[in-house]
Order: structure tokens, then C-alpha cells, then sequence
């Protein structure tokens, strides 16, 4: 059984058409696992029924075993589950410090050591500390990003699309930095449209196509798969 | 010499008024504007909480008096601002409850939001006439002037005097110390941080673990706060009387938008912004200008922009002019 | 059909509820609260128009009813000849000031880039006009305001019929609305409200204080009628002998000559107060009549069906090719010149025109209340928003009078708590409509007539 798990999850918006049926996704602590498929076939949806912002209408959500599927999504973020959406991660309009205090807002007690070893995994965040975060760069801000979500000690990362949007260099930069995150003993599940970076990095992969698990397997197995290049990765 | 009068005409008759009436306002606008940034939505019944506290302090004063007890030569209002706070904070957080949390949760349009503080409104108002009802009230005792005219004339000799009353000293004193405890607590504490931060991005506050009730309950005890403070303030200056208040909103949502909706410090300049404005504008500077001018040079008419009657389209005017040059205000809030 | 019985019912209630205003209070204050009733729904009509079928919130309902209303004073009155000659000069001057200012602002604005030079020298064109105004004028409206200040005061008007000046009054509306939609349609819509409402205070501060215009808050009075005068018609003879008529059966009653002449005469007094108050409930209604029929073929239009596409989804329709801000100015301006013609009713219903009337709670706030009640997109509804809101503001006192000597008969008359409670009952009117306004809002948000009964 793996750390975090989501069991043939179904779901749609509101009343609306299911969004994804019996999706499964899993993964482990110290592992990157990629989220792939075409527009539409519920790469987001199914990180957000794992995080909680929309009900399952079947399957379950386990973390560590514990069934959390009932739990709403800002307790599942007590219990460890961090996530950075597409759009509008950070808080413009606060410091890059005052971000990174916001995440760690429900840590009891001095918050020093942890800001300090977010500071040491971007460097970058500790000479813009007293910037607005709205004046950073795109891929500056995605670091705050990042670091705003590690602020409460997480095992579990989500990110959504986190390279959409930046340069090809910036992309490799960000994607380094996830890596370092891993290494941390994070299990990192990440929604990407740049399929042949993210398969490169990550350990594991899932290609949804209209909601369903379509092919799934290691980054490497994904890459050489003939069909998945064929359909997928556009060579 | 007639230089030193000049400038004290013009301090005794512009500068002093202007910071006092400049403090009650900017109360008031960070009022607005903190209900915008956190809770967003234009609140049209701002006029009438702030009379609704207030009318707790005069009430209070009266019988405070009654009991003998005061503060000496100050008045004795101040003694009862802080059960005023707490009347004021009980009957916000209870028309939170039964009406604002409603539309909150269903995530209204801030239109419908401002259309309920209508409603608001008029209930508020209704109380306040039935409770004290709408006549013109003074609640001011203890000592009248710090500095009287005549005094300062024979102290310093010269042919204007400086006229300060004590209600004005209370007011700027009183706003400065409220509003640096208000930025402090906003700037430099991990509840004020997580207030901006709800306000800047409520999705990722909730993801970060903020609660929102408690969120919106401090916005509302700080409203409270600022709205009694603010209003009594002005009461004590002029006179207690609700439809004053009710108009009072009016340039008081002009300092908001003036200094940038949903950004505190720009709505606390803002209020001075519009206080110095109404007052210059309509300021009749015949006294001040025959000071400078030789003898016969000295002017007939009164010098005087406009009319004091257009004191409050001055500041409208201001608000016009900012929203089609900057709508995002002058010291740049929420972008609209 | 079976939709129209909620309309039909609705409406029989409102006139059921003021025929009993009739019987229990009595005719004339039934008649004065129709003839409200019909403003109120004139002003609705108006401000639905721009809400309902535009989503456009206008706070300024006040400014344009005062305009309206200042129409009636510029049109009907007789022009007063001496304060013309004394200082109609300087006042045709200032017109042509004010003119040139705005040409000269314009030309700098096309002329010029943006940039700070032209911001200050916008800035400075408008100051030393704003001197040179107060410099052409300040002799001309003393003289002006010392003729008769008693009596007159003022320029005067133009002395035409008073009809006339409900056309005018919807015109200085619109084009005063021509003005501020160009400045502040762009705004989101709660920005919009309050520029709205604090623009309306300018145009009426200005009403207020300008008395050469209008004699300020000296009022005007005794405006002209499109209606008989009560003491006339006390002496028609057709009119006495109509009153005769109808009320035989009551004077055959009565024996003695004396006490019949006494009671005829007392009754052709309440008669011509209430057949005046007829005249205009006529006139009234053939306007709110005119109105509805025009809005509900304009609902239903395709130029309707564009409005109510573009108020549901503004990005959609702008993709579509339409253009909003357009669409946004021209409806602004329809919904405000009907508002402004409701001010000119109701100036000419009162025969007095008083700048110092015109507040924000009475001209917007209720105003807004009705069109939310009412039922918003939907004119049967504002309407009926205007007659329910209109009645309840007016009957609110009395109710609560009623209820208050109810609720404390068994205290003692001079007991504190009852003569207090007694003492505010006016106040309670702003109770209930703010109550009513958050019921309907959170119960009822579509209003009384909902928009989705009348679209078939």
C-alpha cells in the first residue's frame, strides 16, 4: 500500500457530467509522480478530488492508510498534504517572507529554522526576503510558491501545471528545485503539460485520457513506450 | 512680522480644522476600507454604525454624568468609549450572523453585498431614532480650550492668535495612537499578517490553513474599534446628530477610493487628502493675503474658491477627478 | 396565461389595500398615495431599465429627480424681467465660460500626448475658469438675488406650459446623464454606485445654493397645474351641482335648509380636493401607462434581447461584436431621463419646488428598495415594487402607531417607555423597510414578480 493513495476516484463538478471515473493514483514518499494527458481528461480534477475540493461521488482518498476521503481539504492540509495551484499561488501583495509565515501559519512556535532551510533550498528567497512578492519575477515567484507550500512541513506536494507560464530555462531551474523537495522525503505529485521534462524527472508516471487511467508506469518506461510517444509526446 | 500673522491665520483657520476633521475621516475610511479588503464589499452603512457606536457613548455620558463620575478636564466620553466598542463590536458581529455570513458563503457578487448594506442601513438607522432619536445632541464637558486666541495673543504679541481646542488635540491624539496600534497589529503580528494575506488571496489562505471565521470576527472587532473612535471623535468636535452621520459617509467613501480601496494606509492619508481639500478650497484668504500685501494693494473680495455650501462637493469633485485619472487611488489599492 | 394570475393577484391586493386607506382614513390620502404610488413607479421604471436590463447600478436617482424637478421651475415659471436686466448679462456670460472651458480642456486632450505638462495645464485651465467665473458672475447673481428676495430672487423661467416641462425634465436628465456616463461607465459596479450617488450631491448642492436658479432652499411655490384649482372649482356651478347629484340621498337626509347648504359646502370642499387629486391620478397614469407599454416592447425586442444578453454575460456579448459601452451609455441615459421625468411629476403634483428635500435616503436608497422588491428586470414588478415600497413608507407610521398603543395599553399614558415608543413611531417606516429589504433579498432575491414569470 502505497503512502498516499487515490482509489478509483469518480467525480464531476456540481450536478455536471463526471469528470473522472475510476482514476486511481498513488504515491510515495521520496518519489515524483507525473500527472500527464491531453486538454480535458481531468489531470487537475483528480489532483483536486485528492486534496479535497470536490467530492468524490465513489473510490477513496488514504493517507498513510487513514481514510481521509471524508475530511475537508484545509484539514487534509493539517494532516500534511500541501498543494500550489496554477494560478494565484502566492500572496502578491505580502512579503516573500510574510508568504512563507503564511505557510507555516498553523506551525505552533518559532517558524526561524524552518523559514532558514527554505532559504537554503532557494536562495534566491533570502535576498528578496523583504520584496513584494508581486514585483518577482515569474519564476521567482514560483519558487516563493514552492516554498510557501514546504512551509508546513508536508509530506505530500501537489502541484499543479508549477512550470506553466516560465521559460525553458527557468523550467529546467524549477524543476531541479522539485527534485531537491523530493529528496526531502516529500512524496511530489505534479500535473504537467510539458510531458517529456516532467517523465524525465519523475519517478513514476499516469496518462489520463478522459478521466480514466489510459497507461501508467515508470518515467523511463513511459518515455520509450512507442504509443505514449505517439500519442502523447508528439514523436 | 505680518509674515508670522499670515502664516498663523492660516494655521489657526486651515491647518488645525483640516487635521482634526482629516483624523475623523480617515477612521472612518480605514473602516471602509478594511471591510472591503476583507470581507469585499462597499459597505453603504458605514455613516450609521459609526453614529450607532457613538449614540452608545453619548448615552453612556449622560449617565456617567448623572453618577458624578468624569475624567476632570477631559470629557467624559473618553471613560465610555471602550463600552461603546463593545456594544458597537456585539451589534456588528450579530447583523454578521444574520445577514452578511448568508451571502459570504454563498459567495454573493459584491453588488448584492452592497445592496444588503443598504438594508443594513436602514434598520441601523431606524434604531438609532428609536433608541436616541434624531435630534442634535452635545455631549462635550471638561475643559473647552487648550490654547485660547486671546491668550495667545498677549503671550506672544502678535496680532493673530492661535485658538486650539481641546477636542481637537484629543481627536489628533487620540487617531494617531489608534492607528499606529492598528498598523502594528496588521504589519507586524501573525494575525494581522494572516488578515492581509485572506484579503490578498482567500483560496490560497484557506489552503494554508487560515480560518476564515476568525478572520472575518477580528475585521469586525477592529471595524467596531475604528467606527466608535471615529464617531465619537467627531461628536465631541461638533455635535452628535445621526443625519450628519449618515452624509458623513459620503466623504469618507471618497478618502477610501481616493487613497486606494482596500489599502489601509492609503485611506488614512486619504482622509486628510479630503480634508485639506474641502477646507483650502473653500477658505476665504482675504485676512491671510492682506498680511503679505502692502496696504494699498489689499484685496476686496473675500479670496474664496468657492462657497463653503460646496464643501462637500469639493471632495466629491476630488473623487470624481482620481477615479477617471487613477482609479486604483492615488497611493494604489485593489485594482478595480 | 396561468403566469400572468401572480401579477393580476399582486396588483388587486395593492389597490384593495389602498381603496381601505379610503374608507379608513379617508379619499384624499388614498388619492395623494396613488398619485405617490405612480411616481414611484415612473422613478422604478427608470431605474430598472438600467439595472434590470443592464446591471447598471445608479445611486444618483436623487440628482436626476431634483433636475426634474428644477425643469418644472425653469419652464412653468414667468420670467422675472428686473433680475434679467440686472444680471442676465453675467449669467449668459458664464454660460459661455463654461462652454469655452470644456471646448479648450477638450482641445487639449486631442491635441496633446499624454503627460504631466498637459495634466497641469488641464488642471489650470479648469482653476482660472473657475475664477473668471466667479469674478463674471458674483456681481450679476447679487444683483439678481436683491430683486424682491421675498417673492423672486431669481432668473424666473420661460413661462410656458407646465406639460411642456416634463419633457424638459427628462431631457436635462438624459444629457446630464450623457455626462456622467461618459465618466464613470467604465467602473466596476459598486465604484459606480458610489460616483453615482456623490455626483447626484453635487448636482443637488448646487440646486441648493445657486438661488439666482431657483431660489435655493428658499423654494419656489405655487407652480403652475396642469390641473383645476380647488377654490375654482368650489365656485363652478357645473361642479357644485355634479356634488349635488352624487350625494342627494345623504342631503335629502338632512331637513333644515341652513345645515344642507352647510354640509353641500363641506362636501364640494373634500370633492374638489379629491377631483384635482383625479386630474392627475389621470394624468399619472397615462404616463406610467405610456411607459410600460414602450419598456415591455423594448424588453422584447431584439435590441432587448441584446441588453439582456450583455447584462448576463458583458465578455461574451462584447466577443460577439456587440458594443457595450454604447449599449451601456444609451440605456444610462433612457433610464435616467425617465427618472427625471418622475421628478418633474412630482414637482408639479406638489406645486412647490424645495432643493432642501432632495436627501439620498428619500431619493435613492427607497427608490433602490423598490426596484429590489419589485422583482428586478421585470417592469410589472417595479411597479408594483414602487406602489408596495411607496405604500408601506407612508402607512409605516400609523401601523406602527397603532401597534405601539395595541402592545402598551396596559401601561399608564404618561409611563416613559410608551410615550418614548409613541414619539418615534415615524422612524419605524426605515425599519420596515430595511426589514423588508433583507427578507426579500435573502428569501425572495428574484422579487415579488420574478424576471422568469413574464419571460414566456
Amino acid at each position: 500500500m502505497a503512502y498516499f493513495e487515490g482509489v478509483k476516484m469518480t467525480a464531476g463538478y456540481g450536478e455536471g457530467p463526471d469528470i473522472i471515473s475510476s482514476c486511481s493514483i498513488t504515491a510515495n514518499r521520496g518519489e515524483i509522480v507525473a500527472i500527464l494527458g491531453p486538454n480535458g481528461a481531468g489531470k487537475s480534477t483528480a489532483m483536486k478530488a485528492m486534496l479535497g475540493l470536490l467530492k468524490l461521488k465513489s473510490g477513496s482518498v488514504t493517507l498513510n492508510g487513514e481514510d481521509i476521503s471524508k475530511i475537508n481539504p484545509q484539514d487534509r492540509v493539517k494532516k500534511g498534504i500541501s498543494f500550489v495551484p496554477q494560478t494565484r499561488n502566492v500572496f502578491a501583495e505580502l512579503t516573500v517572507r510574510e508568504n512563507l509565515e503564511i505557510g507555516g501559519f498553523l506551525t505552533e512556535g518559532s517558524l526561524e529554522n524552518k523559514i532558514e532551510s527554505i532559504y537554503s533550498l532557494f536562495p534566491i528567497l533570502s535576498e528578496k526576503k523583504s520584496q513584494v512578492v508581486g514585483q518577482l519575477s515569474g519564476g521567482q515567484r514560483q519558487q516563493v510558491a514552492l516554498g510557501r507550500a514546504l512551509m508546513s512541513d508536508p509530506s505530500v506536494l501537489m502541484l499543479d501545471e508549477p512550470t506553466a507560464g516560465v521559460s525553458p530555462i527557468v523550467m529546467d531551474e524549477l524543476f531541479e528545485h522539485i527534485i531537491k523537495v523530493k529528496k526531502t522525503n516529500v512524496a511530489v505529485i505534479m500535473v504537467e503539460q510539458n510531458a517529456k521534462q516532467a517523465l524525465s524527472i519523475s519517478d513514476r508516471g499516469y496518462v489520463l485520457v478522459t478521466g480514466q487511467n489510459k497507461f501508467e508506469g515508470s518515467g523511463i518506461d513511459l518515455l520509450e513506450d512507442p504509443e505514449v510517444r505517439r500519442s502523447f509526446l508528439g514523436a | 512680522m505680518d509674515f508670522l500673522n499670515a502664516i498663523i491665520v492660516l494655521f489657526n483657520f486651515t491647518v488645525i480644522p483640516a487635521l482634526a476633521y482629516g483624523s475623523q475621516l480617515a477612521l472612518g475610511a480605514i473602516f471602509v476600507t478594511l471591510i472591503y479588503a476583507v470581507l469585499r464589499f462597499a459597505n453603504f452603512a458605514t455613516g450609521d454604525m459609526m453614529s450607532f457606536g457613538t449614540m452608545f457613548a453619548v448615552i453612556l455620558t449622560y449617565y456617567f454624568q448623572s453618577l458624578g463620575f468624569g475624567l476632570g478636564v477631559l470629557p467624559t466620553a473618553l471613560l465610555t468609549i471602550p463600552f461603546a466598542i463593545l456594544m458597537m463590536i456585539l451589534y456588528m458581529l450579530i447583523i454578521d450572523k444574520f445577514v452578511f455570513s448568508y451571502y459570504r458563503i454563498k459567495k454573493s457578487p459584491p453588488v448584492q453585498f452592497a445592496m444588503v448594506s443598504v438594508g443594513v442601513m436602514f434598520v441601523t438607522q431606524a434604531l438609532i431614532r428609536i433608541i436616541i432619536g434624531p435630534s442634535d445632541r452635545r455631549f462635550l464637558d471638561g475643559e473647552k480650550f487648550i490654547i485660547k486666541a486671546t491668550e495667545f495673543k498677549e503671550m506672544t504679541g502678535l496680532a493673530e492668535g492661535i485658538t486650539l481646542k481641546s477636542t481637537q488635540a484629543i481627536t489628533i491624539i487620540v487617531t494617531l495612537i489608534v492607528v499606529s496600534i492598528m498598523f502594528w497589529f496588521l504589519n507586524r503580528t501573525k494575525t494581522g499578517t494572516s488578515m492581509r494575506a485572506y484579503s490578498d488571496n482567500e483560496d490560497l489562505a484557506l489552503l494554508s490553513g487560515i480560518d476564515p471565521k476568525r478572520v472575518v470576527l477580528i475585521t469586525w472587532v477592529i471595524a467596531g474599534i475604528l467606527a466608535t473612535i471615529g464617531g465619537v471623535l467627531y461628536g465631541l468636535d461638533k455635535s452628535y446628530r445621526p443625519f450628519v452621520y449618515f452624509n458623513n459617509m459620503l466623504p469618507i467613501f471618497a478618502a477610501a477610493i481616493v487613497g486606494g480601496i482596500g489599502n489601509p494606509f492609503g485611506a488614512f492619508l486619504g482622509g486628510y487628502v479630503i480634508a485639506f481639500a474641502e477646507i483650502f478650497v473653500t477658505y476665504a484668504y482675504k485676512r491671510f493675503i492682506s498680511y503679505l500685501l502692502p496696504e494699498h494693494l489689499e484685496p476686496d473680495s473675500l479670496l474664496q474658491l468657492l462657497s463653503t455650501d460646496y464643501k462637500f462637493a469639493v471632495s466629491f469633485s476630488i473623487l470624481v477627478i482620481v477615479l477617471l485619472i487613477r482609479p486604483s487611488g492615488i497611493f494604489k489599492g485593489k485594482v478595480i | 396565461m396561468r403566469n400572468y394570475k401572480n401579477v393580476i393577484a399582486a396588483y388587486s391586493i395593492m389597490i384593495f389595500l389602498i381603496i381601505l386607506v379610503g374608507i379608513f382614513q379617508s379619499w384624499s390620502i388614498a388619492l395623494t398615495i396613488l398619485n405617490y404610488c405612480l411616481i414611484s413607479a415612473v422613478m422604478t421604471i427608470g431605474a430598472n431599465i438600467q439595472w434590470g436590463y443592464a446591471g447598471l447600478i445608479n445611486f444618483g436617482i436623487m440628482g436626476y429627480t431634483a433636475l426634474g424637478g428644477l425643469a418644472v421651475v425653469l419652464v412653468s415659471v414667468e420670467p422675472v424681467k428686473k433680475a434679467w436686466q440686472v444680471g442676465g448679462l453675467n449669467i449668459l456670460a458664464c454660460i459661455w465660460i463654461i462652454v469655452a472651458i470644456i471646448f479648450v480642456v477638450k482641445f487639449i486632450l486631442n491635441r496633446f500626448d499624454k503627460s504631466k505638462l498637459r495634466n497641469y495645464s488641464v488642471a489650470s485651465v479648469i482653476l482660472g475658469g473657475i475664477i473668471l467665473l466667479r469674478v463674471t458672475a458674483a456681481p450679476g447673481i447679487e444683483a439678481i438675488e436683491s430683486v424682491d428676495p421675498a417673492r423672486t430672487g431669481f432668473l424666473g423661467g420661460m413661462g410656458l406650459p407646465v406639460l411642456f416641462s416634463w419633457i424638459v425634465g427628462a431631457l436635462l436628465a438624459g444629457s446630464l446623464a450623457f455626462v456622467i456616463g461618459k465618466i464613470a461607465l467604465g467602473l466596476r459596479a459598486d465604484y459606480l454606485a458610489i460616483a453615482t450617488l456623490l455626483i447626484a450631491e453635487i448636482i443637488v448642492s448646487i440646486i441648493k445654493h445657486e438661488e439666482w436658479l431657483a431660489r435655493g432652499v428658499k423654494n419656489v411655490i405655487g407652480l403652475k397645474r396642469p390641473a383645476p384649482y380647488e377654490i375654482d372649482l368650489q365656485t363652478s356651478e357645473w361642479f357644485i351641482n355634479l356634488v349635488t347629484k352624487f350625494n342627494s340621498s345623504k342631503l335629502n337626509l338632512i331637513n333644515s335648509i341652513s345645515d344642507k347648504q352647510e354640509a353641500l359646502n363641506q362636501m364640494v370642499i373634500d370633492a374638489s380636493s379629491v377631483y384635482v387629486k383625479l386630474c392627475f391620478t389621470g394624468l399619472f397614469l397615462t404616463v406610467v401607462i405610456i411607459l410600460l407599454i414602450v419598456t415591455q416592447k423594448a424588453l422584447y425586442s431584439p435590441w432587448g434581447r441584446k441588453m439582456r444578453a450583455i447584462r448576463d454575460n458583458e465578455e461574451a456579448a462584447s466577443a460577439m461584436g456587440k458594443n457595450i459601452v454604447k449599449e451601456h451609455l444609451l440605456i444610462f441615459i433612457l433610464g435616467s431621463a425617465i427618472v427625471g421625468l418622475a421628478g418633474a411629476m412630482m414637482v408639479t403634483n406638489d406645486g412647490l419646488f424645495t432643493p432642501g428635500s432632495y436627501r439620498p435616503m428619500r431619493y435613492t436608497f427607497v427608490i433602490w428598495v423598490m426596484v429590489i422588491v419589485g422583482g428586478t428586470g421585470n417592469n410589472f414588478g417595479a411597479i408594483l415594487g414602487g406602489f408596495v415600497v411607496w405604500f408601506l413608507w407612508v402607512e409605516a407610521a400609523p401601523i406602527a402607531l397603532f401597534l405601539i398603543n395595541l402592545f402598551t395599553s396596559h401601561l399608564p399614558e404618561t409611563n416613559a417607555m410608551r410615550v418614548h415608543l409613541i414619539e418615534s413611531a415615524p422612524y419605524f417606516r426605515f425599519l420596515v423597510i430595511g426589514i423588508g429589504l433583507l427578507l426579500i433579498m435573502r428569501y425572495r432575491p428574484q422579487g415579488i414578480i420574478p424576471e422568469k414569470i413574464i419571460k414566456q
